[in-house]
């Protein structure tokens, strides 16, 4: 390379910061020879490429309610989480756009005892919004928030398995009932950001926390507004940052195509091609680990038969309902809740495609000539959940299944259809590990074991695998696991949905995180204007 | 919807003091009345007309069934798909057809039970006067202070959303409006003279109410049936805006312009149809109504 | 004067029995709906321990009589309790929760009848002056399919055509009004949503004021009006509208009562922080302080505007003004 080359190589670094003006560059483009029309791009890519500072970002959310407080145990969803943990807070872990863990409020994490004891150091000098220094008794009482009899917390469960928290200087010390490899990923948790401790609580109330921005207001249900935190750690980009409650998607559409906000949430997918073509808006779209799921109660009939699970697996056609529904927006499922991006993640044999003739062979394995079974449904399972499925009724009458579509409320959908009623719709987030996710929903203890699916086996190695720390032998495990599951267990995995956004072409960012909608709830730190 | 509600029963209310100055028309002059009749009438009835024979004869009209899916989604307006399919690659004319169906007859039946719950309450109250009176207005007050749509979002997610209970609960909050027009009516026929004379002659309550009250007080009634009636869809379609609508995969105007909302903001004619199928019969329906009352006040230009 | 004194004390009585009943059936119908406070709050997150050590600490463990018993004293002293939402430490008062959206909600509904009032009273008289002619009928038709179209539906078309790129993009489709907003801000924030409430209405006060002085028209003194060969506008005006006035005064209350109270879909489709949108979300949540104290604003909204409107009709109206 050229000496004139290496000059423009480091000068398109440069541009990115602001340390280079656009004539600079183009004077050293023109020397190593090339025209002034294309280090004219060059130099627009290069200064978006690089982050720098300004701006206010504002922000179109489809969630919020009056009742959101800023106590972390009651996040309910992506408007809480993006402004109390992502923007304001922080946890001692955090999740890359990759899928790795890395450590965020901890400088490091080590495990010892078979990953039954996991020791974490927080990072040097990092202090709360007021100025007082983040200590190890501070962790402590955020995660025992948490925890403990009278805990009202959502994260209640991911963190049942802690039997202990002990300080050690700056180092935090856990100890589990049984050794878990996959603790850090615990550690990210939207609902752990760290707080100051306060007469054997903390103070949640506040919103005094570590994170890159400072609470300046928040009206639940409404809007919050936030200010850089000068003092973090690393660079934040926007100058304040603003978040709206715009809960109708016409109206947010029509907020961002006027300019009035920089970014939304949950696009209608419908219309997206019509919206992508609007001057100035771009869209993102990420396949996350959240999937759309049809648990069946495996101890009622007729779901109790394999064979009427498997015949109802073979009767639902995926790609249509991908294709029809949510316009290509996402991945069919295969029956297996593990998103292919995650680690250990398996494709089970033979994949569960839409094949009528192979279910009616289950149906009549059980002794049924047809079959007819009530499935229960409302938008509040997933936008979209009513149209899919009508047409999984389309697809499953070809095999002699007479699917009975029941629109349920979408109010109070998650106590009163949500595990009582035998067949329903519903959604998972998802979880970053195999086990996380198995334990959350598909172990025979779990809370939300929703299709009250009990296999002796998966369930062994369920638990030997979570302590199992040969990657070899531990994938192994879980291969089998997921293989077990595809074929016996009692949900029907429709599909993983894409997480699609649009936002102004003023706006840049690196690679978008899958773990969480909204850039992985951590949008305010890692976008900017360009 | 409660605004188009409220101002239906005062349009009525006003117009007992017309009614009562002519007895009711013969039906055998219904044709004579027929031809007499403005063109905007006319017009009105032949709309009526058409929605009713789409009604009945839906799955013979219907080139498709309503929840048959037989293309893409949002395809434009061809030969091959009439009016275009909608979000799912159904036909959107065959839905539309079937919509009258399911539409018209919800709402016919809404109306049917709110005006025989509201319209016998309030010809009680105006009647029997005193206690009866008091407890069933204030009854009907407290339901009528509540706002409509969070009232029946409330006992919609109690008692769930099948056809019958959405029916039978858009009728009881629809039937006070109904009782207080009835009552309001009914009270200044009851102290007319010849009511007191008919009770002085010994006629039987039942006979007064069917004879001498009911005819005075049809003209208001029938002028608020039509109104209320297009007003069923308008409920619907805001209750699905709310998440509570028709099961699917029954197609209905209401729900049908709510799940093309999007493709209003982006300036494509699908949602029209639907809301224009409403607006169409709205004003059919309500040309009617103005010839009617119009008719029976005796005003002549 | 002393019979409408009268009339309105009593009125005012009934009224109050009326807001005890409101209360009493929006109580109950919480009740039954499915689930409470805390399993809406957590969602597909909830497990029966955390929904009872949530329950205990707002108090749901109670029976349902003793809340109701608690609630309604504390009303009576002027006190609308605490939202669930509050936590120790974080206390949040009904009404520091309810003020700023109630007066959000009479804003908008302020704007609204400002424009829509005169706008439909003076069709109306147009209506009636130029009546079967097509200006009439035309009039007549808008109006009819203004009302027959959902609200939702003409709050996006408002917006297609005055707040987005495709036609004119001059006024803002998202309503988020701020406490320290200027009265102008206010204004333009509230364009949309005021322009689409008053099509929502003014069908109805213009065809009320068309059909009471139509109506009118046809008395004999307006018949002498004619004779003495008064000019059409002066017969309408000066003879017809004030023995109009009670009609359209009273469908002109109960539309405001309207914008008060029937505004939740408007609110939602422009985000607007109204007392309606607060009202379903509270519902959502079976945050039942915050529903009750919702009810009672509207309810005693709705009261006092009939009140109103009969006042005003029976003050209009010297033969019920002196019963015989």
């Amino acid at each position: 390379m050229s000496e004139s080359m290496e000059k423009l190589k480091l000068a398109e670094k440069l541009v990115g910061r602001g340390k280079v003006s656009r004539r600079q560059f183009v004077q050293l483009a023109l020397a190593a020879g090339i025209t002034a029309a294309t280090a004219e791009t060059m130099f627009v890519k290069a200064a978006r490429a690089e982050p720098k500072k300004g701006g206010t970002f504002r922000m179109g959310v489809g969630h919020g309610a009056t009742t959101d407080s800023l106590d972390p145990a009651t996040y309910p969803d992506q408007f809480t989480g993006t402004m109390g943990w992502g923007a304001i807070g922080n946890s001692l872990t955090e999740m890359n756009a990759k899928g790795e863990i890395t450590p965020d409020l901890a400088e490091s994490f080590e495990p010892s005892d078979e990953a039954k004891k996991w020791v974490f150091t927080i990072r040097k000098g990092v202090t709360f919004h007021n100025g007082k220094n983040v200590t190890a008794d501070d962790v402590i009482a955020s995660y025992r928030h948490h925890m403990g009899k009278d805990s009202k917390s959502a994260a209640k469960s991911i963190l049942s398995s802690i039997t202990d928290i002990k300080a050690d200087g700056d180092k935090v010390i856990f100890t589990l009932d049984g050794g878990n490899a996959d603790f850090p990923f615990l550690a990210s948790d939207y609902h752990t950001p760290i707080m100051p401790a306060k007469d054997g609580d903390v103070d949640w109330q506040s919103g005094i926390r570590t994170g890159p921005f400072k609470l300046a207001k928040f009206e639940p249900g409404v809007s919050a507004k936030m200010v850089r935190n000068e003092n973090f750690y690393k660079d934040v980009w926007f100058d304040e940052f603003e978040m709206l409650c715009i809960p109708d998607v016409a109206a947010r559409t029509a907020a961002l195509t006027a300019g009035e906000i920089d970014y939304m949430d949950r696009c209608d997918l419908k219309t997206l091609d019509l919206v992508k073509a609007t001057p100035g808006v771009k869209i993102t779209e990420v396949t996350g680990y959240g999937h759309y799921v049809i648990p069946m109660n495996v101890t009622v009939a007729p779901f109790n038969d394999v064979n009427v699970r498997l015949a109802l697996k073979y009767a639902i056609d995926r790609k249509a309902i991908v294709e029809k529904v949510f316009f290509g927006h996402g991945t069919p499922g295969n029956d297996n809740p593990i998103a292919p991006t995650i680690q250990f993640a398996i494709d089970p044999q033979p994949r569960h495609d839409y094949d009528p003739e192979k279910a009616k062979s289950y149906l009549k394995k059980a002794g049924l000539d047809s079959l007819k079974v009530d499935l229960s449904t409302a938008d509040a399972a997933f936008a979209g959940a009513i149209d899919a499925a009508v047409l999984y009724k389309e697809s499953a009458a070809k095999a002699g299944i007479d699917i009975n579509v029941v629109r349920e409320p979408d109010d109070g959908y998650w106590d009163n259809v949500w595990m009582k009623k035998p067949w329903v719709m519903s959604y998972w987030n998802g979880r970053p590990t195999v086990d996380w996710m198995f334990q959350t929903a598909y172990a025979a203890d779990a809370a939300w074991n929703d299709a009250f699916w009990k296999h002796p086996k998966f369930n062994e190695l369920l638990k030997a695998a979570r302590s199992e720390t040969d990657q070899k032998k531990r994938a192994e495990m879980y291969a089998e696991m997921q293989q077990i599951q595809q074929e016996d267990g009692g949900n029907v995995v429709i599909m993983f949905n894409n997480y699609v956004s649009a936002h102004s072409d003023k706006l840049a960012h690196g690679d978008i995180a899958a773990n969480w909608d909204i850039d992985g709830m951590k949008i305010a730190s890692r976008w900017w204007f360009a | 919807m409660t605004a188009t509600h409220e101002a239906a029963s005062v349009t009525a209310k006003a117009a007992p003091s017309i009614s009562q100055r002519r007895r009711r028309s013969k039906l055998g002059n219904a044709w004579r009345g027929f031809v007499k009749a403005p063109t905007s009438a006319k017009f009105g009835m032949l709309i009526i007309a058409l929605y009713v024979i789409a009604a009945i004869f839906a799955p013979i009209i219907a080139p498709h069934g309503q929840a048959e899916v037989i293309g893409p989604g949002y395809q434009p307006w061809s030969w091959q798909y009439f009016m275009g399919t909608d979000q799912l690659g159904r036909d959107l004319f065959s839905r539309l057809i079937y919509g009258a169906r399911n539409t018209v007859g919800v709402a016919f039946l809404t109306t049917m039970l709110s005006f025989a719950l509201g319209g016998s309450l309030g010809l009680l109250a105006a009647i029997a006067k005193g206690w009866t009176d008091q407890i069933l207005s204030r009854i009907v007050d407290a339901l009528m202070a509540i706002p409509v749509l969070i009232f029946a979002l409330l006992l919609l997610s109690i008692f769930g959303t099948s056809v019958i209970k959405m029916v039978l609960v858009m009728a009881v909050l629809d039937s006070t409006r109904v009782f207080r027009l009835t009552r309001a009516v009914s009270q200044s026929i009851v102290v007319m003279d010849y009511v007191e004379a008919a009770r002085l002659r010994g006629e039987k309550l039942p006979w007064i109410m069917r004879r001498e009250i009911l005819p005075n007080i049809m003209a208001p009634l029938v002028a608020e049936f039509g109104l209320r009636f297009c007003f069923v869809f308008l409920t619907i379609s805001a209750l699905s805006f709310l998440g509570l609508g028709l099961q699917p995969p029954t197609a209905d105007w209401g729900s049908m312009v709510y799940e093309n909302k999007m493709l209003i903001t982006v300036g494509r004619l699908t949602p029209l149809l639907p809301a224009g199928a409403i607006a169409l019969l709205t004003v059919g329906v309500n040309f009617v109504v103005d010839w009617f009352l119009h008719k029976t006040s005796g005003l002549k230009e | 004067m002393n019979a409408v004194l009268k009339i309105v004390l009593q009125r005012l009585g009934l009224g109050l029995i009326t807001l005890f009943v409101v209360s009493v059936i929006i109580f109950v119908a919480i009740l039954m709906l499915p689930g409470g406070f805390a399993e809406a709050i957590l969602g597909q997150a909830a497990t029966p321990e955390t929904v009872a050590a949530f329950n205990k600490e707002i108090g749901l463990d109670q029976p349902a009589i003793v809340r109701y018993a608690y609630w309604i004293a504390g009303v009576f002293q002027g006190d609308f309790g605490t939202s669930y939402a509050s936590r120790v430490g974080y206390r949040r008062e009904v009404a520091d929760i309810l003020a700023p959206r109630a007066f959000n909600t009479l804003f908008l509904a302020g704007m609204t009848a400002l424009i829509a009032v005169p706008l439909s009273v003076g069709l109306g008289l147009l209506a009636a002056l130029y009546r079967n002619t097509w200006f009439d009928r035309g009039i007549n038709m808008i109006s009819l399919v203004s009302i027959s179209f959902p609200e939702f539906f003409i709050a996006y078309i408002a917006i297609v055509l005055l707040a987005s790129p495709a036609f004119l993009n001059i006024l803002p489709s998202l309503a988020k009004v701020d406490d320290d907003a200027s009265l102008g801000e206010r204004i333009y924030r509230c364009a949309l949503p005021a322009i689409t409430m008053t099509l929502v209405i003014v069908a109805h006060m213009m065809r009320m004021t068309r059909a009471a002085i139509i109506n009118v028209l046809a008395s004999p003194y307006v018949e002498m009006a004619r004779l003495k060969g008064a000019k059409p506008w002066q017969i309408i005006v000066r003879h017809a509208l004030p023995n109009a006035w009670a009609p359209i005064v009273t469908v002109i209350a109960l539309n405001l009562a309207y914008l008060i109270v029937g505004v939740v879909v408007v609110e939602f489709v422009f985000t607007y922080p109204g007392m309606g949108k607060m009202m379903v979300d509270a519902v959502t949540s079976r945050d039942v302080p915050v529903v009750q104290a919702c009810a009672l604003v509207f309810a005693a909204t709705y009261i006092l505007l009939n009140l109103i409107a009969d006042v005003l009709g029976i003050v209009t109206n010297p033969r019920l003004l002196h019963p015989k």
